[in-house]
C-alpha cells in the first residue's frame, strides 16, 4: 500500500501519522502542500493534525485551497481513500469532501486528554477492525472540534450510517456527540480524535492500531 | 477600490465566543447585555476600478474562501 501524508506549514502530527502507517506496513511518502500531484500509485492519503497556516481565517480554510488539496480531492473523487485527523478533518470539511464544519469548542478551551470514543459503524475500512458499540480510549487535542451541521445534514449522516464515531462524554459541544464522519462512498473519514497517538505500546494505549491494520489489509487485498 | 467584508455566524448557530464576552461584560457590571455576537471584518484593496465588477469579485471571494457559508453569513460593503 502506498500512502501519502500531506504536510502543511503548521502540521505537527504528520510524523506520528507516518509512523503509525509504516508500523501497519505501508510505504509512506511525505507530500508538501505546494506539490500539485500525489506520488503516482498513491492508494491512501492521510491529512494530519496540527495548525496548518496558523489556523488563519478559519481552521483548515487556507490549507484546503493549497495546490495539493486539489489533488487530494481528485483522488477522493476517483474513489481513493482519505483519512483526515483533527486539523485534517477541518481541512476535509473546508474542501467540501465532508459535510459540516468544526467550530470553537463550546467551553472555549483547548482540550488535550483521552476520551471515550464509541464506534458507531464497522462498515468502513477504517472501522471494520472494531464492532459497532465498542468504546475506545483515544486522545483528543483540539480547540476547534465542535462539529456542526444543520439538522437535515445530521439526519442524513445518521440515516446513511455515516457517523463513524461519537463521544461517550461530549467534550466540545459537537452536535449529536459526533466525533468522526464518513463520505457517501465510505472511503473518506474525518475524525477529531487521534488514532495515530494510540497505536503503539509506548503511547499508553493501542486502541487506534486496528484502524491502521484494517486500512492496510483492505488496500493491499484490493 | 476598497471593499469591506463583514462576516458573522448565522442566526441559530451558537457563538461560544460571543457568549463568553457577554458573561465578561456582565461581570464588569454592564447589566442588560442580552446578546453578543462576534464576527470578523476583512478589508481589501482592489485593483479593479469598476465598483460593480469589484463587488462581484469580492462576492466570489466570500463564497470560495472568506466565509464558510455552512455557518457564516457575509455582507460586502464597497468603500
Amino acid at each position: 500500500m502506498k500512502a501519502a501524508v500531506i504536510v502543511f506549514p503548521g502540521s505537527n502530527c504528520d510524523r506520528d501519522m507516518a509512523v503509525a502507517l509504516r508500523a501497519a506496513g505501508a510505504d509512506v511518502s511525505m507530500v508538501w502542500h505546494k506539490d500539485v500531484d500525489l506520488p503516482s500509485g498513491t492508494d491512501f492519503v492521510a491529512v494530519p493534525g496540527g495548525f496548518s497556516f496558523g489556523d488563519y481565517l478559519r481552521c483548515g480554510a487556507i490549507a484546503a485551497k493549497s495546490p495539493i488539496c486539489k489533488a487530494v480531492v481528485d483522488h477522493a473523487n476517483r474513489g481513493g481513500y482519505v483519512l483526515g485527523v483533527c486539523n485534517g478533518f477541518q481541512v476535509l470539511t473546508e474542501t467540501g469532501l465532508l459535510p459540516g464544519v468544526l467550530m470553537r469548542n463550546a467551553g472555549l478551551k483547548y482540550i488535550c486528554k483521552h476520551i471515550g470514543l464509541r464506534v458507531v459503524t464497522s462498515q468502513s475500512i477504517f472501522t471494520e477492525g472494531y464492532n459497532a458499540g465498542d468504546i475506545l480510549s483515544i486522545p483528543i487535542a483540539h480547540h476547534d472540534g465542535n462539529y456542526f451541521a444543520d439538522t437535515d445534514q445530521v439526519k442524513a449522516l445518521q440515516d446513511q450510517d455515516r457517523v463513524a464515531f461519537t463521544y461517550t462524554d461530549n467534550p466540545n459541544g459537537s452536535v449529536s456527540d459526533i466525533a468522526g464522519i464518513l463520505s457517501e462512498n465510505r472511503r473518506v473519514l474525518g475524525m477529531m480524535p487521534h488514532p495515530e497517538r494510540a497505536a503503539d505500546d509506548g503511547h499508553g494505549g493501542t486502541d487506534g492500531k486496528a484502524m491502521f491494520r484494517t486500512i492496510f489489509q483492505t488496500v493491499v487485498a484490493a | 477600490m476598497k471593499a469591506r467584508v463583514h462576516i458573522m455566524l448565522k442566526n441559530g448557530v451558537l457563538d461560544p465566543q460571543g457568549e463568553a464576552v457577554r458573561h465578561a461584560l456582565g461581570s464588569l457590571g454592564f447589566d442588560g447585555v442580552e446578546g453578543v455576537r462576534q464576527g470578523k471584518v476583512i478589508e481589501l484593496d482592489l485593483a479593479e476600478p469598476d465598483a460593480s465588477k469589484a463587488e462581484a469579485q469580492v462576492t466570489e471571494m466570500c463564497e470560495r474562501l472568506l466565509a464558510n457559508t455552512v455557518i457564516e453569513s457575509y455582507r460586502v460593503e464597497m468603500i
